[in-house]
């Protein structure tokens, strides 16, 4: 099958040429924008498990652009890490798009609607292409596109607080991309070259040159600012309140965990374990500063007042969970990692629709407002039990399994009293999930201003349920998740 | 001791002043209360990234990487730094663009672009 064999480079090149039909049609006529993009993103979502299922069946994919080979070509690798990840994001961008209509309808002005697809597009595209390059400068150049399109989807929405918000975000951004830049020239100038497999392979004959350790750091504080890890958080929270809820889910799930997967391909892909341990020995830091986060990022989401600023600091606390899984590196607590990427971008993407719906209904996100909210939305508060529910970790939800593997891994690693630190944030992640929960279940709302409030549309109901249900099937099932999480985790630390 | 900076600064000059630019790109980003004088610092930081990949491409009396008479040993400058720049440069119009939209539509709102009053007018809405 020559269509097959063309798959990489299609999920790239069409979902751009799909962005300027977007436009095109958009301008003909408004409704034409919102089908292209739904079918666009359903071809990436199931060209992306076409993919991971060759990938686990004949091993990796190498794709080469235009057909030069990779030391003058672009290369797109497709291995069992990025496969797993790839369908992962695939999977929340889709739930987003069928989502995102009618919240889009009610939180984006009309005019403005064409040219947000065209950015939702964009955005999507470049984060696929962030995910299968197998080219460090081409990482940065999607990293690029996605950003830029982030910062304008930000400001889409009819608060003018959004425009501040983005902006920061964009000022940070940029710097963590200038980092990231710097770290690939550096890199460049110690090896002469950009292919990643390449760089591996080069890269141990200077692992002790200055310039390879300022490479690291470059890359390594750059990506820090883009996953929003802990002391360098402080573009995210305003990013995730302030934008419209399609691009807030958009961008918790899948864009922070695409950045997040870009991080651990260049420590243990292009860096190897044995230069984050051993050369350079970096992983006891992360492992502290991963501690922090958890602690503190719960600690942030239990003092607000809003339910999206509160699920947003949450997420500072849940990227120090997959840091965590980074800073131990061995086998068991990567895969905990792995699995709580996964697992956080379907419980937080289900939370952030849920509260995507309730300011769809009521326009307003303040938890004082929201008294009594789960008569009125019984389906939604239950889909946020769900999640909330996976976000602590209680059995048998995927967000018990990744944290019991991180627990174990901890363990492994004769780490206890690190491993105590993640019980303290499940606790306290129980308190945040559950100040919203006790709100909207048993505050008496005497004033009956919202008896009138109903559940949002199916449209976005169904993605939601969805998202809960996966919350709970994938924590059953979590053997099937393994197949594919186990070999990747070989992958990174080294083996075939 | 003073002798060797100086001989250590001028064997590499143009690092050091790629990483002069790029602080003083970086103050202007952190100290400046401008947002426009932000992104003009943002611009020096880019510029200054610039300068260190246009500067490691040099090979001494290096010719333009194009097909000269005396064929393949041909003293070449590295092509590729260049080509790399050109899309980074790209990427930093567009960035600059998109930050320069933003606050003028920051302005439209709040009428002011200076960052602690822009801080007290978020605070008073």
């Amino acid at each position: 099958m020559t269509v097959i064999n063309h798959l990489p480079v299609l999920l790239i090149a069409i979902p751009i040429l799909a962005s300027l039909l977007i436009f095109a049609a958009g301008w003909y006529d408004r409704r034409f924008a919102y089908p292209i993009t739904l079918i666009t993103v359903l071809f990436q979502f199931t060209a992306s498990v076409i993919l991971l299922l060759q990938v686990m069946q004949e091993g990796t994919i190498r794709y080469h652009l235009g057909g030069w080979a990779p030391p003058l070509g672009i290369e797109l690798v497709i291995d069992s890490f990025n496969g797993f990840i790839l369908a992962a994001i695939m999977l929340l961008a889709a739930a987003t798009v069928v989502y995102a209509r009618r919240s889009v309808e009610k939180e984006i002005e009309q005019e403005k609607i064409v040219s947000f697809y065209v950015l939702f597009q964009l955005l999507v595209t470049g984060l696929v292409g962030m995910t299968i390059t197998g080219d460090i400068f081409n990482l940065y150049v999607f990293l690029e596109i996605s950003s830029i399109a982030a910062y304008t989807l930000i400001s889409a929405s009819r608060k003018p607080h959004s425009y501040v918000a983005s902006f920061n975000y964009l000022v940070l951004g940029s710097i963590s991309a200038g980092f990231i830049l710097l770290g690939i020239g550096n890199l460049y100038v110690a090896t002469g070259t950009l292919n990643m497999a390449e760089l591996a392979a080069i890269l141990p004959a200077s692992y002790g040159l200055a310039t390879v350790h300022s490479a690291f750091l470059f890359l390594m504080i750059g990506f820090s600012i883009k996953i929003a890890f802990f002391p360098l958080h402080l573009w995210l929270p305003d990013a995730y309140t302030e934008s419209p809820s399609a691009v807030t889910i958009l961008i918790s799930t899948v864009m922070a965990k695409v950045s997040v997967y870009a991080l651990f391909r260049i420590l243990f892909s292009v860096f190897t374990t044995a230069y984050i341990i051993d050369s350079f020995p970096v992983t006891g830091f992360i492992l502290l500063m991963a501690t922090v986060a958890i602690v503190a990022g719960a600690v942030l989401a239990i003092a607000q007042d809003d339910l999206k600023r509160m699920l947003a600091y949450s997420s500072i606390s849940q990227i120090g969970y997959i840091m965590f899984a980074l800073g131990v590196a061995n086998q068991i607590a990567l895969e905990g990692g792995l699995l709580h990427i996964l697992g956080h971008a379907v419980m937080k993407g289900c939370l952030f629709m849920v509260a995507g719906m309730i300011i769809y209904r009521m326009g307003t996100s303040k938890l004082s407002e929201l008294k009594g909210v789960a008569k009125t939305m019984p389906i939604s508060c239950a889909a946020f039990a769900l999640a909330g529910a996976s976000m602590i970790g209680i059995p048998p939800t995927i967000g018990f399994m990744s944290k019991y593997y991180l627990v174990l891994g901890a363990f492994e690693a004769g780490l206890w009293p690190y491993a105590v630190v993640l019980l303290i944030g499940s606790l306290l992640a129980a308190v945040y999930i559950w100040k919203f929960i006790e709100i909207a279940y048993f505050g008496d709302h005497h004033d009956n201003h919202h008896t009138s409030v109903r559940e949002g549309p199916l449209s976005m109901l169904a993605p939601m349920v969805c998202l809960a249900v996966l919350c709970l099937i994938f924590g059953v099932f979590v053997e099937v998740l393994m197949e594919a999480v186990g070999p990747a985790v070989i992958l990174l630390l080294g083996g075939v | 001791m003073i002798e060797s900076f100086i001989e250590l600064f001028f064997a590499r000059y143009n690092y050091w002043m790629a990483i002069i630019l790029m602080l003083i790109g970086l103050y202007a980003l952190i100290a400046k209360q401008n947002l426009v004088k932000k992104i003009i610092g943002l611009n020096i930081f880019q510029t200054a990234i610039f300068l260190f990949y246009i500067s490691f491409a040099e090979v001494k009396g290096g010719t333009a990487p194009i097909y000269l008479p005396q064929g393949i040993d041909a003293l070449y400058v590295n092509p590729l730094p260049h080509v790399l720049i050109l899309t980074a440069i790209v990427v930093g119009v567009s960035v600059t663009a998109v930050a320069l939209s933003l606050i003028v539509r920051i302005y439209e709102e709040y009428g002011v672009i200076d960052e602690d009053e822009l801080m007290q007018a978020v605070r008073r809405r």
